[in-house]
């Protein structure tokens, strides 16, 4: 990778992300032979807002390759509510760390955050923006299942605000793979990354049904479709029923087809689809370790 | 003598900024951050006939040369300003504003929930693209009404 940040997956060429992707698959064959590759080496995580898997998987990550991580705790418990700003805050926590994972409720904090500090930032979240740490695993999910180029992959839900979404398009830029975009008319990509995609050459195929794509899909990126997107409670039940996936509705499916979310779902994903071997989202989640592993690896070997 | 000079009278020396686009003289001083205090005289025509913009504003700057890097972020509102550099009520110098590739400091990003919106000691970024510039922590994209977000 050529960067020192991972802060959005523009950034990504297939270059990097195939460097990482390879790195995840030894590391996955090979955990021991990882254990102690970054002793002495500590990782901070500042999450200024809740997080499980994604802080998890990077704690576990740091650990299993020898690291020990530091916590900023909540933001309840930490600086934060005594008004320090985020420039500070990280300038900070580099005295204490080799590299800094973030996620922030603004767009564009782990951007600021890398102009303050000379150690690697991880955008691990930054409010609509970018969450590019798990385009990496959900890219590792796909090409383990199916490959990276000769897809047709459909992202469905929350478009506008979903981070995963945002970042995994960006990314799939790098694939052959045609992109099919499945929201409600009030939840489409936000015009920045649309401006991505057309700069980066991919075709841009927006639907509000998802049956007139499903059967040509060989992958199914699910999100969730939160209630305070809506003004109003009987709107959002109205639409997000439109975009609730079952058993059913996948017999339209081809057999081969991947359902894939970035958890956690709440109703989006009934329990019924679990069962179906078109489910891929809980070898999804567990990826995030291999993959962090990698992705650290990689940034802190850059670093040293 | 043109229409916009019976209206505001020939400097001696310093910047006349001419083909302004009707109505965005105010934008063009609170841009180049010349609001009287420093003691600059200024004189402005707003909406004087134009052959080619129909109405033009015209902003005159006694005393003070403004540089290209100063005023290329003009064409974010402005497209069509020239810059007339004036020494002794002579134009000695006359360049049409370019766009520039940034704009560092002079608009404020639209997007509420951007970090440059929550009292972090940054100035704002926007790189110039298409026909609009786009917030460089954010990614927020701005076309229209780009004057609606000068904050200097």
């Amino acid at each position: 990778m050529r960067q020192d940040h991972l802060i959005t997956a523009t950034q990504l060429s297939r270059d990097d992300i195939e460097a990482v992707l390879d790195r995840a698959r030894e590391i996955a064959a090979d955990p021991a032979a990882f254990t102690d590759r970054h002793a002495d080496t500590v990782l901070a995580l500042c999450f200024f807002e809740p997080s499980t898997r994604t802080k998890m998987s990077f704690d576990t990550a740091a650990k299993r390759l020898g690291a020990n991580t530091i916590d900023m705790g909540t933001v309840e418990s930490s600086s934060v509510t005594k008004g320090e700003s985020l420039a500070d805050t990280v300038r900070v926590i580099e005295g204490y760390a080799d590299a800094i994972v973030l996620r922030h409720p603004s767009e564009g904090a782990a951007t600021l955050a890398a102009e303050f500090v000379d150690v690697p930032v991880i955008n691990a979240g930054d409010g609509a923006g970018q969450h590019p740490s798990q385009t990496l695993l959900d890219l590792y999910t796909v090409r383990e299942n199916h490959g990276l180029d000769g897809l047709t992959v459909g992202i469905m839900g929350d478009l506008k605000y979903g981070r995963t979404v945002h970042s995994l398009a960006a990314a799939l830029t790098n694939f052959e793979v045609n992109q099919h975009f499945i929201s409600p008319e009030s939840l489409k990509l936000p015009r920045s990354v649309r401006f991505d995609l057309h700069e980066a050459g991919a075709q841009l195929r927006e639907h509000t049904d998802l049956e007139d794509v499903l059967p040509e899909l060989d992958v199914l990126y699910v999100t969730r479709i939160q209630k305070e997107r809506f003004p109003d409670e009987n709107e959002y039940h109205r639409v997000a029923g439109q975009y609730r996936i079952d058993a059913e509705t996948l017999a339209a499916a081809r057999e081969e087809l991947t359902v894939m979310h970035p958890l956690p779902r709440v109703d989006e994903i009934a329990a019924d689809v679990d069962a179906s071997g078109h489910a891929r989202y809980f070898e999804q989640a567990h990826n995030g370790v291999p993959v962090r592993m990698a992705l650290l690896d990689t940034l802190l070997q850059g670093a040293q | 003598m043109s229409d916009h000079e019976l209206r505001v009278s020939k400097i001696r020396d310093g910047t006349v900024i001419d083909h302004v686009e009707g109505g965005q003289a105010l934008n063009v001083l609170a841009i180049l951050g010349i609001d009287g205090s420093e003691g600059l005289g200024v004189s402005i025509g707003m909406n004087v006939p134009s052959d080619r913009l129909g109405r033009k504003d015209v902003v005159k700057v006694e005393g003070r040369e403004l540089s290209s890097s100063e005023v290329d972020v003009l064409s974010l509102i402005a497209p069509e300003a020239t810059i007339n550099i004036i020494r002794e009520f002579e134009v000695v110098e006359k360049n049409r504003v370019v766009r520039p590739e940034q704009v560092a400091g002079v608009l404020s990003c639209p997007n509420r929930n951007c970090i440059t919106n929550a009292g972090e000691p940054v100035e704002t970024e926007f790189a110039v693209v298409g026909n609009g510039v786009r917030c460089g922590y954010c990614s927020t994209i701005i076309r229209d009404d780009l004057a609606d977000h000068i904050d200097v």
